[in-house]
């Protein structure tokens, strides 16, 4: 059997997940690793909770099992809670500060946990809270939180910042390397100044 | 690992590398349709179905295209235009989900009496844990049925050479081959080693055979006993061309196929043998010859137990785990710790184990939603209104996540809603009857429904929700769109006219943002006896945004909001609640409707009062 690096993608449909992933598999490529990957598509991503896999050195089936997950990336608050018991023990969970509230709060009163009694929930595992917003602001567009987000966790990743950099441009809009490059430092330096 | 990629490497656990000079990370189905390029497809045609969408999206957005590429109005249509292509000699190609297949099994079934000279493909992509499904049939048994060759993909990079050389098998055996994928094949993404497009088309020429094409009974018994004749040879192919495989390691043994053999890769231990099935029919003496060789068997494949069923007849002492015995499920989609757990109930110990995990409680359910000014959402409020006790009989599209706002009361297949309609209203049932049915799905098998509807004189409202294109499965056009598959313009068909021609006396057109012309329109319909139409209309409002059409959002005066929550039981994902008033958010789309609703008037257009 061959171990993958395995990273779980999750967040609300329309965050950019599907972009993030193809940047994790385009830096793959770069580094001449083999990689696996699955996403939703469909009905699911109308604001839905949607999820992306992604094994990096992976040569078999694309999905990763509960409690396997070398790094969960999650793009909401919420979201990196609903998901993480996909972390394996030891794992790194990456994840944005912000939370979209269910519309179901509102139209049925659902209780939607505080940002604070989810960062309680979250203690126990290694997880770092990014303000991906406000830095993909100052990178140039609040579109870019997705790469602000692989920029915090490329620290967790085993691709180098040079593969992913190359990633990225390869990826996105040409028009927009430059913004996403910024938003990609960033979101790495953010990290950087943690640690 | 060579020198020139070491930088880009921080930690190099990884065992091997990639070779291809050309290697690309691709989605599932745009492998499946690049690979019809290099087979050099003349031909492809398809209804919209998730999750096989995708391959006919990939082929009409080629840019240099020298083959025939179409969306059909449905699957049945796609089939038949595609199959008499191949009758012409050329390579063709259809596609759809596997309940699209239901829909075309008519002239799959006689096809293979009447073979194809040229290659002819049938994608039906299953869905496994119905991710976006109403069943979870398996289409290998439709192979089987049909008695024609399956094609089963384990990962991408194996749908790829299997679809390269699925009409080439095709032409061999002069049978249609069906190509199945799964959704972890389909939407899955794969560095994969993409090839060049074949540039070698051919032209279609009908060469006029009554024996082969007109299947009256005297033709057709004739037909049949080829078809069976075929039979041996297929299953032997498939075992020389290397698409089944099956080493012995030891005394027990693992069989799979499709992506569940992925999973079984991963965690087979040593000195546990490995089949894989990746193409049927199996030839029947080489399972035995695999099976005969050792005590123990597991089986492990999604869906039906099409493989188990073929071990168990083929199997005298040795002992057969599988679904049949419990040791895996019967429904739902496989995972590795779902194999794994297979492994471990049977006995055989696979590499890894998985932990157990629960997952965290008191998380709000985040479920997809009609989105922030869709013209559904503006419908299905009126209606509720006007029929507070009607029956909701519904179709398959975006809308049926009008299941949440209480106004889908039935969803079955494709078209149903209209037909489901007039049979409540048959039954003596004396609610009123209200279906809603979307225009693309109209189009494919709501038709019919309506004309017998009226024919046959129901009570009944069919309201036709109109938003110009198939937008649940990605956006692709129809005969209401204006535009074919590549883009060039045609006339869009009136759905009133259509309503009309089949005879409904009373059609009304509305549009879907206007909530008191669907009122009065609604209430009209109330009043009146028999079939009534109607037409609600207003872009999809993902469609209209990409053609940029842009409306101003709107906004909340708090000052005059009475946090009465009218606006918020709407249901609109960009209406917040907070400190008793509600709140727009930057997701409003400008559609209107909630200013309609507010008791207050407290909700106007942005910049403006």
């Amino acid at each position: 059997m061959r171990e993958s690096f395995d990273v779980l993608i999750v967040g609300v449909g329309g965050q950019g997940t599907i972009l993030a992933s193809n940047i994790l598999g385009e830096a793959c490529l770069v580094a001449d690793l083999p990689v696996r990957g699955a996403e939703t598509h469909g009905m699911a991503q109308r604001g839905g909770s949607v999820e992306t896999h992604i094994r990096i050195g992976g040569v078999y089936g694309p999905l990763i099992s509960p409690g396997t997950a070398d790094v969960i990336i999650s793009f909401d608050l919420l979201e990196a809670l609903r998901y993480r018991h996909f972390l394996k023990s030891g794992g790194t969970i990456v994840t944005s500060d912000a939370i979209v509230i269910p519309t179901s709060a509102f139209t049925a009163g659902a209780e939607v946990p505080t940002q604070a009694e989810i960062m309680g929930r979250l203690e126990d595992a290694s997880c770092t809270v990014v303000d991906a917003a406000g830095l993909a602001v100052e990178a140039g567009t609040i579109l870019a939180q997705n790469v602000v987000m692989l920029g915090a966790a490329s620290h967790a990743l085993p691709l180098s910042e040079d593969a992913l950099r190359e990633a990225i441009s390869r990826c996105v809009p040409q028009k927009t390397v430059e913004t996403n490059i910024r938003a990609f430092e960033l979101g790495r330096a953010f990290l950087e100044e943690m640690s | 690992m060579g020198g020139a990629v070491d930088q880009y490497i921080i930690n190099p656990v990884f065992p091997y590398l990639l070779s291809g000079m050309n290697t690309r990370y691709m989605l599932g189905n745009e492998v499946i349709a690049h690979a019809c390029l290099e087979a050099e497809i003349d031909f492809a045609s398809g209804y919209p179905g998730t999750p096989s969408s995708e391959v006919i999206d990939y082929l009409r957005h080629q840019k240099d295209r020298e083959f025939y590429v179409e969306w059909s109005v449905n699957e049945k249509v796609a089939f038949e235009n595609a199959l008499a292509a191949a009758w012409t000699g050329i390579r063709s190609l259809v596609t759809m989900k596997h309940v699209g297949l239901n829909v075309a099994a008519d002239p799959l079934l006689t096809s293979a009496y009447t073979g194809v000279t040229g290659g002819f493909v049938i994608l039906s992509a299953d869905d496994p844990y119905a991710h976006s499904s109403q069943n979870e049939q398996d289409s290998r048994r439709y192979a089987l049925f049909a008695k024609i060759p399956c094609l089963d993909p384990a990962s991408v990079r194996e749908a790829h050479s299997m679809m390269k050389a699925a009409f080439a098998i095709s032409e061999e055996v002069g049978l249609p081959v069906l190509f199945r994928p799964t959704t972890r094949i389909c939407h899955s993404k794969s560095d994969a080693d993409p090839g060049v497009p074949g540039t070698g088309h051919r032209t279609g020429a009908f060469v006029r055979n009554p024996q082969q094409y007109v299947v009256i009974p005297k033709h057709t018994r004739v037909l049949h006993k080829k078809l069976n004749e075929k039979q041996p040879a297929l299953a032997k192919m498939f075992v020389e061309g290397g698409f089944n495989t099956a080493d012995v390691r030891g005394k027990t043994g693992i069989i799979s196929g499709g992506i569940a053999a992925s999973y079984a890769e991963e965690l087979i231990s040593e000195g546990v043998s490995f089949a894989k099935i990746g193409a049927y029919p199996i030839d029947a003496a080489w399972l035995k010859a695999f099976v005969d060789q050792h005590e123990t068997i597991l089986v492990i494949e999604e869906l039906s137990p099409v493989i188990e069923e073929a071990v168990r007849m083929a199997a005298t002492t040795t002992v057969v785990h599988g679904k049949m015995d419990g040791h895996l499920p019967m429904e739902g989609e496989l995972s590795p710790a779902a194999v794994a757990q297979a492994m471990t109930s049977a006995g055989f110990a696979p590499t890894k184990t998985y932990p157990e995990v629960v997952p965290e409680e008191g998380i709000p359910a985040r479920p997809p939603l009609l989105c922030a000014g869709c013209g559904h959402r503006a419908v299905f409020y009126a209606i509720k209104k006007v029929f507070k006790d009607g029956i909701f009989p519904s179709d398959i599209g975006c809308y049926t996540l009008g299941i949440q706002l209480g106004v889908v009361d039935t969803t079955i297949c494709m078209g149903a809603s209209v037909t489901v309609g007039s049979g409540i209203a048959h039954s003596g049932e004396t609610r009123p009857v209200i279906c809603t049915i979307g225009d693309s799905t109209f189009l494919h098998t709501g038709i019919q429904g309506l004309l017998n509807a009226v024919y046959n004189g129901a009570n009944m409202t069919v309201v036709i929700l109109d938003n110009r294109i198939t937008a649940m499965t990605g956006h692709q056009p129809n005969p209401n769109t204006g535009v074919t598959a590549t883009g060039v313009a045609s006339p869009p068909i009136s759905l009133e006219a259509i309503c009309r021609s089949v005879g409904a006396p009373w059609v009304e057109t509305v549009s879907a943002y206007d909530l008191t012309g669907l009122l009065y329109a609604l209430k009209t319909a109330k009043d009146r006896e028999g079939v009534k139409v109607i037409v609600a209309r207003q872009p999809c409002v993902i469609a209209a945004r990409r053609e940029g059409i842009r409306r101003k959002p709107y906004v909340v005066d708090p000052e005059v909001c009475t946090g009465c929550g009218l606006c918020v039981k709407f249901g609109c994902p960009a209406i917040e609640f907070y400190n008793e008033k509600a709140v727009i958010t930057s997701l409003c789309s400008g559609c209107s409707v909630c200013a309609d609703i507010c008791p207050a008037g407290a909700i106007h257009k942005g910049g403006a009062k």
